[in-house]
């Protein structure tokens, strides 16, 4: 029983942020770039804020899959190289708990484009 | 045909929101909904059969991240992540995957340009402002919560 309440937690959590993305591309006209690009800087704001955590450990990776999980991660890497190196921490935490995110789009990326061809749209 | 073309901006833009045709936000919303949850709960699953290996939590996330962004990687190259995108919308936009997919259309798409400045230079073209805004409001308020926790 606990398991599917986890999922049911994931799903609804998840859904719910990809919903608010849905609304603000219908009601605003804001391009899927924008809405990315916002999304990943408000994980980073609601998580510096102490309200992002809480909705980690309800909805789990319903609240880490969506790209304001990539901001919660950047910042929480931040807090926890503050903590463990003091002011270098700072510039060296957000890149280091998020590297292998960015090098797998790197690397994937790469290799993906190199074995596909342009479709004509 | 209106072969009118004497018109005023906002003539044009109310001719415009005329003629586009509305879209059926409530199905976009459910749909979004639907996909977006889903492919968090496919995360959650990689991150608990990951656990189930004996790997620690921080450890499984990182693996689920790389493991999603490639499985967005592979749609993409065989052309079946637009197709989801096309009813999905935000909800194949925002997980991890659409990041992913952001990442590799437009290196596919400038393939022909070549490989360094087809490739390489637009790779980040939408991922790029996003590891600018996230990176950069990560080291401001790094720096503020460093000056409360440590300075104060």
């Amino acid at each position: 029983m606990d398991i599917i309440l986890t999922y049911g937690k994931v799903f609804l959590t998840g859904g719910l942020i990809c919903t608010i993305g849905q609304v603000l591309i219908d009601k605003t006209k804001l391009s899927p770039a924008r809405i990315l690009t916002l999304f990943v800087t408000l994980g980073v704001i609601f998580t510096f804020l102490g309200i992002y955590e809480p909705i980690v450990e309800f909805g789990k990776c319903g609240a880490t899959v969506p790209i304001s999980g990539f901001g919660y991660s950047l910042f929480k890497g931040t807090v926890k190289a503050i903590n463990e190196k003091g002011i270098l921490g700072i510039f060296t935490g957000g890149v280091t708990a998020t590297a292998g995110g960015i090098a797998a789009a790197v690397v994937f990326g790469f290799l993906a484009s190199l074995f596909s061809k342009p479709t004509i749209k | 045909m209106n072969t009118n073309l004497n018109i005023s901006n906002s003539e044009y833009d109310n001719l415009i929101s005329q003629k586009a045709q509305k879209s059926p936000i409530l199905k976009n919303i459910l749909l979004a909904f639907l996909v977006g949850g889903l492919i968090c709960v496919l995360g959650q699953f990689i991150n608990n059969k990951l656990m189930g290996f004996g790997i620690d939590k921080e450890s499984a996330s990182a693996f689920t991240s790389i493991i999603l962004i490639f499985i967005g990687a592979f749609l993409t190259s065989v052309n079946l992540y637009s197709r989801i995108g096309k009813f999905a919308g935000a909800g194949s936009t925002i997980p991890i995957t659409g990041f992913s997919n952001s990442v590799v259309a437009p290196a596919i798409e400038f393939k022909s340009e070549g490989y360094v400045l087809g490739i390489g230079a637009n790779m980040f073209k939408i991922a790029g402002p996003v590891l600018v805004y996230g990176i950069t409001s990560t080291v401001i308020l790094g720096f503020v919560y460093y000056l409360f926790h440590f300075v104060f």
